[in-house]
């Protein structure tokens, strides 16, 4: 029989991105005896491709930022369906966690005066995004890996999760692998929390790394934790369009916040013909205006380049629909015209090696091709908005995995600074509910052996699919039907197409030893990939309208009804998966009346309260 | 389109072979691109470690054609693919198979330094023309290749008395941050090893981010641990003084950060 290790934990942390990290670190100065399991090794984490920065409102650059106005484009990006306690313990919160970085060893790029420097980002009303050049992720993920470090950390690397473990409804542990040997590995855990990060693995063209295959939310789902809003999901209006073999690999929304701007084959600026009526008045109107706002001016106001992700996404589409795309299917991004080459190499290294490297090309001195590119999931498991709890207990989940932050859609630099705020508050809740559980809690022995089993499965199985090309079908479908622009029609045949695969994805072969084998790996991530994909298609077609990160040709206007509602995706006992509209939850007046601002003076006149 | 023969190294710790795949290749495609082609296509279990495929990451370091290289930002285009291309896996660490390597002792190395420790009390005022050297080493994505190529540990294999460039990378950006106050010298001089580098540069050649590792990082460091032994009274003051931060220079007038 097939034996395994076991390790014994209060708290379990699967995934050593941001937030995992964060949790680790929070668990482990509660006292909790904290364990980390990684797909990869330390330090290398999808978190590691974030560019442009963390969005805080410090107010170093503009001491009129604070938390409410940080709060109010938060909500005003998310199309108002973000759950508001969670945004305003993430405004109020972010601030302290940037500083707490710096604290660690962080080294962010400064302001004249010394203190940490802020970027403009699209759809935040100030500069707020605290950085270091364009590769703030990895500045984020090697502090937090130092601190864990020596903090004690104690991390399984390259192990995955192949599934939780549950006594009674409550979550107890999980059952994984060691990628590097295949050996399997029980986790006894009186808490979970997950930090697995996004899906954008489903999607043919995306920004993700291979880790972003969702098991997170499959994982959760599978012991019944509700999911929310899952048609949400964005896709960044900047990733590389040529060479076919990069296409999809991120350009920062840095760019446009140091003053690139997108033109399409007619040498336009198309931005200015799609300001949505929701942010009317808030951008420049004139190309004139834009310049002078680059240049520092503070009355003019920011350039249409930098409205919300959702929206510049959806020009470009139109702009290459409608036949005014460059050569390979994208916009031009054009920073070259706009700042010095040397100023370009300075402020966005990454981009100006990326782009000479893989696409041969000299950003200083030509515009970039650009298309959107599957960047991130703002749905996710649904949690308790100061707990990161599960309705399951002893599960959490924090960072991308999490829903409810971002609403309809993220705006840039949300993301780092969700992945700290909640990493701790879920890392601080999981070790106090683990210090709670006292009496026994069983691992179930034959619940461990018939999942190791079913994994093993597909050595045993000469005859059935390459996984490879399964997952290739995966994806390509989504990207076709399920992708930035959906339709009814599209969706019902993804469904049938997805009830197919799912019953594929239990038929496939792997040949070769148990040790890093990738057609095994991949074997079992996309029987979890089509759970999850299901979940994002159901409740596309569920959500009869447009907002943010969900678009429907069919239904291509905002719908006040939906303007109210969340989506919970809910797995009922025989597995099949059901959505429903639950209203959302009542924001406070006072909180209201911050969301629904017009004049920000009104809120930076109260600082401090 | 064209046909391009690879030759990539199969095995594991006990040994392997090189096995010949041809397949068509595309414009613009990398050698990690080949790679997975050919998982895809012919060899399901060839193993090989990546994460972002856009140089961020610093996981799929390997040896193309002899040099030591991410393959996710090496090009067919820049390799001459008339002849099989060689793909063998980092020398320098044991092979857990094909070209996964075992780099796990970089991660234990590394507790030999000190964490950083911030002076008590401080405001937290840096400027950006004293965090720059600081930042340059803090571009480090862990790839490891100049671990690879360092000859103290690739043909001499030291890997108990010397910590190697990447690790002398990270004690340099933690004694130049301008608020650290721990000392490494000790560390550097004992179990960090820095007497083994004779300063061949072959780091900094390979180094993906394109970090100046021996002239911004060893050298500097390498004159601090002088300093502190060999001249007693410039040392003395330092510690008088507290003035461990300011006293070098860049040793290098290249720009600290391209
Ligand atoms: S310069 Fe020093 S650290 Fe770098 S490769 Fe040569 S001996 Fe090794
Ligand atoms: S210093 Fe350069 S070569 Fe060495 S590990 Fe870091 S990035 Fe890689
Ligand atoms: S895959 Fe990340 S550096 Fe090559």
């Amino acid at each position: 029989m097939e034996s395994y290790t076991i390790h014994d934990y209060d708290v379990l942390v699967i995934g050593a991105g941001g937030a995992g990290l964060r949790a680790a670190i929070a668990a482990i100065e509660q006292g909790a005896r904290v364990g980390v399991v990684t797909k990869s090794l330390l330090g290398k984490a999808h978190t590691v491709m974030a560019e442009g920065g963390m969005a805080a409102a410090m107010g170093n650059v503009r001491p009129e930022d604070n938390w409410k106005v940080h709060f109010r484009d938060t909500l005003k990006g998310g199309g108002m369906l973000n759950n508001w306690k969670m945004v305003m313990n993430y405004t109020k919160e972010a601030p302290d966690r940037v500083r707490e970085l710096e604290r660690w060893g962080a080294v962010f790029d400064r302001t004249p005066d010394g203190r940490i420097n802020q970027r403009n980002f699209g759809g935040h009303s100030y500069p707020r995004l605290a950085h270091v050049g364009d590769r703030t992720g990895l500045e984020l993920i090697r502090t937090l890996q130092d601190h864990a470090v020596k903090m004690g950390i104690h991390a399984h690397m390259e192990t995955t999760i192949y599934r939780l473990l549950t006594d009674a409804g409550r979550v107890v542990g999980a059952l994984g692998f060691n990628r590097q040997t295949g050996e399997f590995l029980v986790f006894r855990a009186k808490a979970v929390v997950l930090a697995t990060g996004g899906l954008g693995r489903i999607y043919q063209i995306t920004s993700n790394s291979w880790e972003c295959t969702g098991d997170g939310f499959s994982l959760a789902s599978m012991v019944g934790a509700d999911l929310i809003d899952m048609e949400f999901i964005q896709f960044h209006p900047t990733g590389m369009v040529w060479p076919p073999s990069v296409m999809g690999i991120l350009v920062t929304e840095g760019v446009r916040g140091e003053g690139g701007v997108l033109k399409n084959s007619e040498g336009k600026r198309f931005m200015f013909d799609n300001v949505p009526e929701r942010y009317k008045g808030e951008f420049a109107e004139t190309e004139e205006e834009a310049e002078r706002w680059l240049q520092g001016d503070r009355n003019a106001r920011r350039p249409p380049e930098l409205l919300t992700r959702d929206v510049v996404a959806r020009a470009i589409r139109k702009e290459v629909n409608e036949g005014r795309g460059s050569p390979h299917g994208g916009v031009y991004l054009d920073i070259a015209s706009r700042r010095p080459a040397d100023y370009i190499k300075k402020k966005l290294p990454s981009m100006y090696h990326q782009f000479m490297k893989l696409g041969n090309l000299d950003i200083t001195k030509e515009p970039m091709e650009v298309g959107p590119t599957c960047h991130y999931v703002m749905g996710g498991v649904r949690v308790d908005p100061d707990t990161q709890a599960t309705n399951v207990p002893g599960l959490y989940a924090a960072g991308e995995v999490a829903g409810g932050l971002h609403g309809a859609n993220r705006l840039g630099g949300n993301s780092l600074s969700d992945l700290v705020v909640f990493g701790r508050r879920a890392g601080m809740a999981a070790a106090e509910y683990a210090a709670k559980q006292s009496g026994s809690y069983q691992v179930d022995e034959a619940q461990v052996r018939a999942y190791i089993a079913e994994a093993l499965q597909p050595f045993n199985n000469p005859q059935g699919e390459n996984p490879f090309a399964l997952m290739k079908e995966l994806r390509a479908t989504m990207q076709k039907n399920a992708g930035i622009m959906r339709e009814e029609g599209e969706l019902k045949a993804q469904l049938e197409i997805l009830a197919n695969l799912k019953k594929r994805a239990w038929n496939t072969s792997v040949s070769g030893s148990r040790a890093y084998n990738p057609g095994w790996h991949t074997a079992l991530d996309i029987r979890l990939m089509v759970e999850i994909s299901e979940a994002v298609v159901l409740a596309a077609l569920a959500r009869k309208e447009s907002r943010g990160g969900h678009a429907r040709l069919d239904y291509p206007d905002p719908d006040p009804t939906f303007a109210k509602i969340n989506h919970i995706i809910r797995r009922s006992s025989d597995g099949t998966l059901t959505v429903v509209a639950e209203p959302l939850p009542e924001m406070p007046e006072e909180l209201r009346k911050i969301a629904e601002a017009k004049d920000l003076k009104e809120l930076s006149d109260k600082v401090g309260a | 389109m064209s046909t391009v023969t690879f030759r990539v190294f199969r095995g594991d710790r006990n040994g392997g072979e090189l096995k010949d795949y041809t397949i068509e290749v595309q414009e613009g495609m990398v050698v990690l691109d080949a790679i997975h082609q050919i998982q895809a296509e012919q060899a399901p279990d060839l193993a090989c470690r990546w994460n972002c495929k856009a140089g961020k990451c610093g996981s799929c370091g390997a040896e193309v054609n002899g040099k030591p290289t991410l393959m996710c930002m090496t090009r067919l285009d820049t390799l001459d693919t008339s002849k099989p291309v060689t793909v063998r896996p980092m020398k320098t660490f044991p092979v857990i198979r094909d070209l996964a390597t075992d780099v796990k002792w970089n991660y234990e190395a590394n507790k030999k330094i000190k964490p950083f420790t911030p002076a008590p009390n401080t405001d937290w005022i840096m400027f950006q023309e004293d965090v720059d050297r600081v930042q340059e080493f803090r571009k480090c994505i862990e790839c490891f290749l100049c671990q690879n190529v360092c000859h103290v540990l690739r043909e001499h294999d030291e890997k108990t008395g010397f910590i190697g460039p990447r690790l002398l990378v990270r004690t340099a950006s933690l004694e130049m941050h301008p608020l650290d106050v721990e000392n490494r010298l000790d560390m550097l001089k004992n179990e960090g090893g820095i007497g083994y580098c004779n300063i061949t540069k072959c780091c900094t050649e390979v180094c993906p981010e394109h970090i100046h590792i021996t002239d911004n990082a060893i050298i500097p460091l390498k004159e601090r641990v002088v300093d502190e032994y060999y001249d007693p009274i410039l040392g003395f003051f330092r510690r008088l003084f507290g003035s461990k931060k300011q006293t070098q220079a860049p040793s290098s007038g290249q720009a600290a950060d391209d």
